[in-house]
């Protein structure tokens, strides 16, 4: 009888556990994004300085909000600006950023397929 | 002709990945938060330093008026050198002075007000910190200065008698 009330209670409260998992989950994947710029080379995640610590309660505020994670990230970036993502955007600063693996992958793909496919 | 192309793209694409990394060598890898740019200031809902009243921001900030929103704490030290200056920029009058207590000990920051004079027409109390993220903040002492719902400039750090004579300037 113990048992089968110890397996029913683990039952019950293992979606629960999810649920809160998952919206950590999330909000450690943002804060892990988001650039702490009072530190040197920290996210706000890794961080426990006064600014990140505010920075972490304003993201669970907006999550709970209803805000989407690119919402959330659009709105830091109006506050402080494209530096404080981790993971910046494609725009004229970072296009070069962006396209020069593909067109050196490119390049590379030609130069091997002229000098060794087309050879033989 | 075959044999030429092989030397001849590696020696382009050598010459283009130089030339970026170049170019990334004069940007300055210090970041430099902007300061000059005008953005609209933020609505937000504080409690009110001394009555405890919740108050919306917009009606505190009206047009044609300059504000300078500074960002406070009793644990500060740069916000205690700083002080004697504001309490001078109250005296003449021209500008209102609103204040914005950061994670603060209420008894210790009005302690830090009876010493120290209080230069400021309204404060406001941000316990989390929210607040102070909302204007775009990074810590305390920052001033942010206003006009028509505006920000003119934002000052990071303790204000000093430098940046006092341009907020002065500007005033005229």
């Amino acid at each position: 009888m113990k048992f089968i009330r110890f397996i029913l209670i683990i039952i019950i409260l293992f979606p629960l556990n999810n649920v809160y998992a998952e919206e950590n989950d999330k909000r450690n994947k943002i804060t892990k994004n988001l650039r702490c710029l009072i530190c040197q080379g920290q996210s706000v995640y890794d961080s426990d300085s006064e600014f990140a610590n505010s920075l972490k309660i304003v993201v669970d505020k907006k999550l709970q909000e209803g805000l989407s994670e690119d919402q959330i990230y659009e709105y830091f970036k109006t506050k402080y600006g494209e530096w404080i993502l981790y993971d910046p955007g494609l725009n004229k600063n970072t296009y070069i950023l962006w396209l020069l693996p593909i067109l050196i992958f490119l390049i590379g793909g030609a130069i091997i397929y002229k000098s060794f496919i087309v050879k033989k | 002709m075959k044999n030429k192309i092989l030397p001849f793209s590696l020696i382009i694409i050598f010459g283009i990945i130089f030339f970026i990394f170049y170019k990334g060598l004069e940007d300055s890898k210090i970041y430099t938060p902007d300061v000059n740019t005008k953005k609209e200031i933020p609505v937000f809902n504080a409690k009110e330093f001394f009555s405890g009243e919740d108050v919306k921001s917009s009606s505190i900030f009206e047009l044609d008026k300059v504000y300078l929103l500074n960002i406070w704490s009793s644990w500060c030290v740069p916000c205690r050198q700083e002080h004697p200056l504001l309490m001078n920029l109250n005296l003449e009058n021209k500008l209102n002075i609103i204040g914005l207590n950061y994670k603060d000990n209420l008894k210790n920051a009005e302690n830090f007000l009876k010493e120290l004079g209080n230069p400021y027409k309204e404060i406001f109390i941000d316990l989390d910190g929210t607040i102070a993220i909302e204007w775009g903040a990074y810590g305390v002492p920052e001033s942010f200065l206003i006009y028509n719902n505006e920000i003119i400039k934002k000052y990071i750090g303790a204000l000093n008698q430098e940046l006092l004579d341009e907020i002065n300037l500007f005033l005229k």
